[in-house]
């Protein structure tokens, strides 16, 4: 069944739509000094920073597979206004301006923050420390996975998590064999788009955990750092999170279809 | 592309460079001078009448970079010699940049001084100190006081802003920081100056200019007459400023 066509304004506000996305990153790849982006990319600050962004967002992106799987379980299951109230907490970090979040961060775990004080006086300090970064992407990432894996869940065929308990499966094992591999993909497309998320977090890393080469500099602040003196390490930088950006999206896009086409 | 064009009309301001005496100044200067132009600028106004003046701040590297890239601004001032070098290189500045001010290196502790800081010395050793990064003037100014006093910092983080600096100190965050004795007296009430031992013997040197697109306008070399003359020497002083 053929759909009637569409109207031809529609055309323009679309290709305004993708201009507006594509022109920024066109008029990037027009300035990028290309030849010199390898030696750029192997400054030593540029590695550490690099290295720093992998070993960070690895780590957020497993803390929020272990602390927002169970957080989208009980979600997918809950109904009422509570539920409701809880959701909104959680994916609230999602559209947090990056300054209030590190604020927010700041005032909470910081040396006088109201949980900080209290962990200060244990010997426990997260400010300025690699700690602090994680923190920061954790808190700013978990809801994209949270998010995708609830929706996931909810679509999940209750009488097949039925069927394995009548055979006497425990909840345990009834998650772990029949409920979470029925939707790893969106579990996987959720934690790419996490790992995206706090490779690209900024404003709350800056004003929670500081800019130290080697221990809190990640890849975004060394960005923000070397456009004050060396814009050209400015812009390789920026390539190289642009594209493993873009091979996060797709990968997360892939999952996701597969998601879809592995229901029928 | 007709709301891209309604778009840039609707954000870009009307230029100041033009050769009447009234109008409009846009003026781009260091994030530390804001509250000393400020004044001055309200001074010019009352002197002026016609004339209103735009100020906006920020780093001088990126006000530089905002200028290159055809913001419109009338007069610029700057933070340090080198920045103002790369507005000059860029052909931006019309004649010759004036020092105006200078200004001094200075430690911060927050109030009492909880992990009892007295200068550039052992009593850092194990606080929390933040500076300035290197790629900003004032941490290039930290590196060289640094080096002369035959000190080796090690700061637990290195900030793009001297405000950055600051507001890790005042809100107890760090033990001690590195900023101008000018971002210091500005939070007076909330953080506390150790003085750093021959910080004046080599102050920082804060140039303006009017700009090439404002070479023929009477109220931008006005305004750097001001800023220059007594009077502006008397408000920069309130705020901690050197003479040059």
């Amino acid at each position: 069944m053929t759909r009637p066509p569409l109207p031809r304004w529609l055309l323009v506000a679309a290709a305004v739509a993708v201009l507006l996305a594509a022109l920024p990153l066109a008029g990037m790849a027009v300035r990028v000094p290309w030849t010199r982006v390898p030696e750029l990319l192997t400054s030593e600050a540029a590695r550490d920073a690099a290295w720093l962004s992998l070993r960070t967002c690895a780590i957020s992106t497993g803390l929020c597979i272990l602390l927002g799987t169970p957080l989208a379980v009980l979600l997918s299951r809950s109904r009422g206004p509570l539920a409701a109230v809880a959701r909104t907490i959680t994916a609230l970090p999602m559209v947090l301006p990056p300054v209030v979040a590190g604020l927010a961060l700041l005032i909470t775990f910081g040396r006088t923050g109201v949980v900080g004080r209290h962990l200060s006086v244990l010997g426990v300090e997260v400010g300025f420390t690699t700690a602090a970064v994680v923190i920061a992407q954790t808190f700013v990432a978990m809801p994209f996975l949270v998010v995708a894996l609830e929706g996931a869940l909810r679509s999940v065929d209750a009488r097949l998590e039925r069927t394995a308990a009548s055979l006497g499966a425990s909840p345990s094992r009834v998650l772990a064999t029949v409920t979470l591999p029925l939707v790893l993909p969106a579990l996987v497309a959720g934690a790419t788009m996490s790992f995206a998320r706090a490779l690209g977090e900024f404003g709350a890393t800056l004003t929670f955990a500081g800019s130290l080469q080697g221990t809190t500099r990640t890849l975004p602040l060394e960005i923000y750092l070397s456009r004050e003196a060396d814009t050209e390490t400015a812009l390789a930088l920026a390539v190289l999170l642009i594209a493993v950006a873009a091979v996060l999206m797709v990968i997360s896009a892939l999952v996701a279809r597969r998601a879809v086409v592995g229901r029928d | 592309m007709v709301a891209v064009v309604g778009l840039s009309t609707l954000v870009g301001c009307a230029s100041g460079g033009d050769d009447d005496e009234g109008g409009d100044l846009t003026v781009f200067a260091a994030a530390s001078l804001s509250g000393a132009f400020t004044k001055i600028a309200e001074q010019v106004e009352r002197s002026e009448p016609g004339v209103s003046i735009r100020l906006s701040f920020g780093g001088s590297n990126g006000l530089v970079d905002q200028i290159a890239g055809g913001a419109p601004a009338d007069v610029f001032a700057s933070a340090d010699v080198a920045t103002m070098g790369r507005a000059v290189d860029a052909g931006l500045v019309a004649g010759e940049p004036a020092p105006f001010a200078t200004n001094v290196l200075t430690l911060i502790t927050p109030p009492g001084n909880p992990a009892g800081i007295t200068g550039l010395d052992a009593s850092l050793d194990g606080a929390r100190l933040v500076v300035c990064a290197d790629a900003v003037p004032c941490g290039s100014a930290t590196r060289e006081l640094a080096e002369s006093a035959g000190v080796e910092l090690r700061p637990v983080s290195e900030e793009s802003a001297v405000t950055d600096v600051r507001g890790k100190v005042a809100s107890g965050e760090a033990d001690a920081g590195i900023v101008y004795v000018t971002d210091a007296l500005a939070v007076a009430d909330r953080v506390e100056q150790v003085p750093i031992a021959g910080a004046d013997t080599a102050p920082n040197v804060y140039p303006i200019a009017v700009l090439d697109r404002a070479a023929d306008s009477g109220p931008a070399r006005r305004f750097v007459d001001a800023v220059t003359g007594p009077a502006g020497r008397a408000v920069l002083a309130e705020h901690g400023f050197g003479p040059p």
